[in-house]
């Protein structure tokens, strides 16, 4: 508390200034729904921002996801693809207006699509080939089959914009896009705000005005939704969401997110050259007491590497990996490492000190890396922790120096993680997936994925890559992550979207 | 005066370009590769790969020898020219124009505030010099100077938005939203200011001149403002200047804590996303706008103390 003196001094000017302001923090019900989260605006441009404007559902893209990650239609009303998977056409829907007026037509959707290839993005996974309007339908060329093309055309870099939006050399400039709500303030980095757009080809939202607000220190957020100046605060940090739970405003959600805390490891390593070695680094690591202890989120230990929420890529009868630090210890003397007189590993006199990579700027894994530290230590790895910026990771896995990384995958980067997987754990490896790792039966199940139509057999091949995953760790998965949100009880309707797609504005209501 | 504000403007033009080669020198030497932070910067942290790197790379000419870029920011300060954001791709110009307008509504209210606070008690305090008042004041400036501005920032924001319900606890949508971070700043600012005024007034008001007016008959309302006052905004005045350091310091932590648009925020993030321009550019603001409320001091103190113009 400040001393009283100076309390006492600041209420007339306090209760001078605040007669000039509205009330936000008592405003009623049925107003402007107020959203804080971390992420800053970067600009209009659909590949700096877009997954904001879409969150906000200011813009839209062809086609949808729901909540288990499946194809829907957007703005394009149905898709179909050739016999040969080559190319895939999707007809417009009618009577789409964008926020200038003008029509949404197969023309510009293809413009767009053309400008966001033109950047980097999700859209150079697939080799596209062309982007045409043929008729009413923009009709995609691809060089090679790529079935999950669809979930590309569902990500935020691929929203469908008016053509006034872009400026001459295909970047954005202006938001004007198709979706329930229509921009009117963007004030870059920080603020935006939307109001219902009444045209809407898909009926008028019940909330009709929201204002978005990127703060990056959580406490901020989290004083701002116990205050009331947020009716949706995303993001809370592990203190906060105890303390939030106890106020009885606000509601706390939580989802499982398909992001995990993984360790990316340096298959062409000793011992870690074979699944035995990675196996036991695996059962080394006591994932529930991380989860509960460290994360406070009990039950996030990551038992394969998606969480049950994917329901396409889980598979519940896989054998979970296992924690058993004297069963590791075993697995590492049959590969040749014995403990010497000061505990630690070591193999032709050359003992096992490692360093493993991780960074800041996600708060929680300098911590889980240093608990994994002591983890690893009590089976003989002499680990040394270093945290630098999250670029020495890319960095060491292409000079080839990395040995053992901590850090935070997001596999929904395009709603069908199978794309990011592909990327991943390509030949040779990538620079947040695999290194050094290399197993033709995992190749051969993801080329079949790529071309596979049946549904049927899809699911056959996903549990194979799965399984593949689980048995060879080419990386070891630690924890999954939740999103959480705090939410004002005065709406209705309120839900986190698994995917991260949206705020769920438009399908929100206040009470009466 | 000419001569000061002159030595004010070459002040101006030898902090442009220490700043300019500081920031670029100390940009080249933070660890990590700038071309993946500013790939992270614009596409996030999920998408940053080598191939964006290397686009990025490529696109910048961050390959190319680094006196060669020095010798181009040079030329660019210059002539005036700031360029564009390496993140946003907007020109810095314009960024900073946005972001300098809320930092000083912020800056100024900070001011404000922290002159209707300290400097008054502070004479009051001077006046009755081992006073309550004085003591209770002291205990105050220094718990207030002592607690770091975000600390600070959380306890107003604790008792005025979520106890008293008063002002909104962060944002920016209107006047209120401004009150807290204000006071924050203010309140660190009015605790040395505070204690300067106290002790130029215990000094005034012991002193033979004072005594005199009073023995001359002067009634105690008209005494201090006829022969304090003035005396006592001299030193108030310097240490104004001197704390505008702790003001610039200040402003950095408060803006990211209350989700304000401000320069120290741009400077921040700019900063871990390796934007060179955008940092030089914040940097260069800052440092200028220091150069001139010190100008703006020496102006102030000027009017205020006839023994310098006569000096001069």
């Amino acid at each position: 508390m400040p001393p009283r003196t100076l309390v006492g001094a600041l209420r007339p000017l306090a209760l001078a200034v605040s007669l000039l302001a509205p009330w936000p923090a008592l405003a009623a019900p049925g107003g402007s729904f107020d959203i804080v989260a971390p992420f800053e605006i970067g600009g209009p441009d659909p590949s700096l921002s877009g997954f904001l404007f879409q969150r906000m559902q200011v813009g839209e893209t062809l086609l949808d996801v729901d909540r288990e990650g499946r194809p829907q239609p957007g703005l394009a009303t149905s898709w179909s693809v050739s016999a040969d998977g080559l190319v895939w056409t999707l007809p417009i829907r009618e009577g789409v207006r964008f926020h200038d007026g003008t029509a949404l037509t197969a023309e510009n959707a293809a413009a767009a699509l053309r400008f966001a290839r033109a950047k980097p993005g999700v859209l150079e996974r697939a080799r596209i080939e062309s982007v045409a309007a043929e008729g009413n339908s923009v009709v995609i060329r691809l060089a090679e089959p790529f079935a999950p093309l669809a979930a590309l055309l569902a990500h935020a870099s691929t929203i469908i914009l008016a053509p006034a939006s872009y400026g001459p050399d295909g970047t954005a400039t202006k938001v004007l896009g198709t979706g329930p709500y229509r921009l009117t303030r963007l004030e870059a980095p920080q603020r935006m705000a939307v109001e219902a757009f009444d045209a809407y080809w898909g009926g008028k939202p019940a909330i009709r005005q929201a204002t978005y607000l990127a703060a990056g220190r959580g406490e901020t957020r989290t004083l701002m939704a116990e205050s009331g100046d947020a009716d949706l605060a995303f993001q809370l940090d592990p203190p906060s969401i105890a303390r939030l739970k106890a106020n009885g405003a606000v509601e706390v959600m939580k989802v499982p997110l398909p992001r995990v805390m993984q360790i990316k490891l340096n298959a062409g390593l000793p011992p870690f050259d074979t699944a035995e070695g990675r196996l036991a680094l695996s059962e080394s690591i006591q994932r529930a007491g991380l989860a509960s202890a460290l994360l406070r989120a009990p039950g996030t230990g990551a038992t394969q590497l998606f969480p049950p929420s994917v329901e396409a890529w889980h598979d519940p009868d896989l054998a979970p990996l296992a924690t058993d630090p004297e069963r590791a210890r075993a697995r590492f003397e049959a590969l040749g490492w014995a403990p010497g007189a000061d505990g630690i590993l070591a193999k032709d006199g050359k003992p096992l000190r490692l360093k493993l990579l991780t960074y800041a700027d996600r708060p929680e894994l300098p911590l889980i890396a240093t608990a994994l530290q002591d983890q690893f230590r009590q089976v003989g790895l002499d680990v040394e922790v270093s945290v630098t910026n999250s670029s020495s990771i890319p960095a060491g896995h292409q000079d080839g120096t990395l040995q053992l990384a901590l850090a935070a995958r997001n596999y929904s980067l395009v709603p069908d993680p199978f794309v990011t997987l592909l990327g991943d754990f390509r030949d040779g490896g990538s620079d947040w997936g695999s290194m050094n790792w290399n197993d033709p039966a995992f190749h051969a199940a993801t080329k079949a994925l790529l071309a596979s139509t049946d549904p049927a057999e899809q699911t056959r091949l996903r549990r194979e890559i799965a399984a593949i995953l689980q048995r060879d760790l080419p990386v070891v998965p630690v924890v999954w992550y939740e999103q959480t949100a705090a939410v004002t009880k005065a709406v209705e309707g309120a839900a986190i979207d698994p995917f991260e797609r949206s705020f769920g504005l438009s399908k929100m209501a206040w009470k009466p | 005066m000419i001569a000061r504000l002159g030595q004010r403007l070459l002040q101006a033009l030898f902090v442009a370009l220490a700043v300019g080669a500081l920031t670029f020198a100390l940009m080249r030497l933070l660890p990590g590769d700038m071309a993946y932070r500013i790939a992270a910067g614009r596409y996030g942290y999920d998408f940053v790969s080598a191939e964006n790197a290397a686009a990025v790379r490529a696109e910048l000419g961050l390959e190319g020898p680094v006196w060669s870029a020095f010798a181009r920011w040079l030329w660019d300060i210059a002539t005036l020219d700031l360029g564009r954001s390496l993140v946003s791709g907007e020109p810095v110009l314009a960024e900073i124009g946005h972001q300098l307008g809320a930092s000083l509504t912020l800056a100024l209210a900070a001011v404000a505030l922290s002159l209707l606070l300290g400097p008054p008690l502070g004479m009051m305090a001077g006046r009755r010099a081992g006073g309550a008042l004085d003591r209770a004041l002291l205990v105050s400036a220094v718990v207030l100077r002592a607690l770091p501005p975000f600390v600070l920032g959380l306890i107003l924001v604790l008792v005025f938005a979520l106890s008293l319900g008063w002002f909104p606890a962060a944002g920016h949508a209107g006047w209120a939203n401004l009150v807290l971070p204000a006071a924050t700043l203010a309140l660190g600012l009015a605790a040395v200011s505070s204690r300067v005024a106290r002790d130029a007034t215990a000094e005034i008001v012991s002193a033979p001149f004072y005594a005199f007016a009073r023995l001359k008959g002067l009634p105690e309302a008209q005494l201090f403002p006829r022969h304090g006052l003035r005396n006592v905004s001299v030193p108030v005045v310097t240490y104004l200047g001197v704390q505008l350091v702790m003001l610039i310091e200040g402003v950095v932590v408060v803006e990211t804590l209350f989700a304000w648009p401000g320069i120290g925020h741009a400077l921040v993030h700019a900063i871990v996303q390796r934007d060179v321009p955008m940092v030089q550019g914040t940097a260069l603001a800052m440092g200028l706008i220091f150069v001139c409320l010190n100008a703006l001091v020496d102006l102030a103190n000027a009017r205020l103390d006839p023994r310098a113009r006569a000096a001069a």
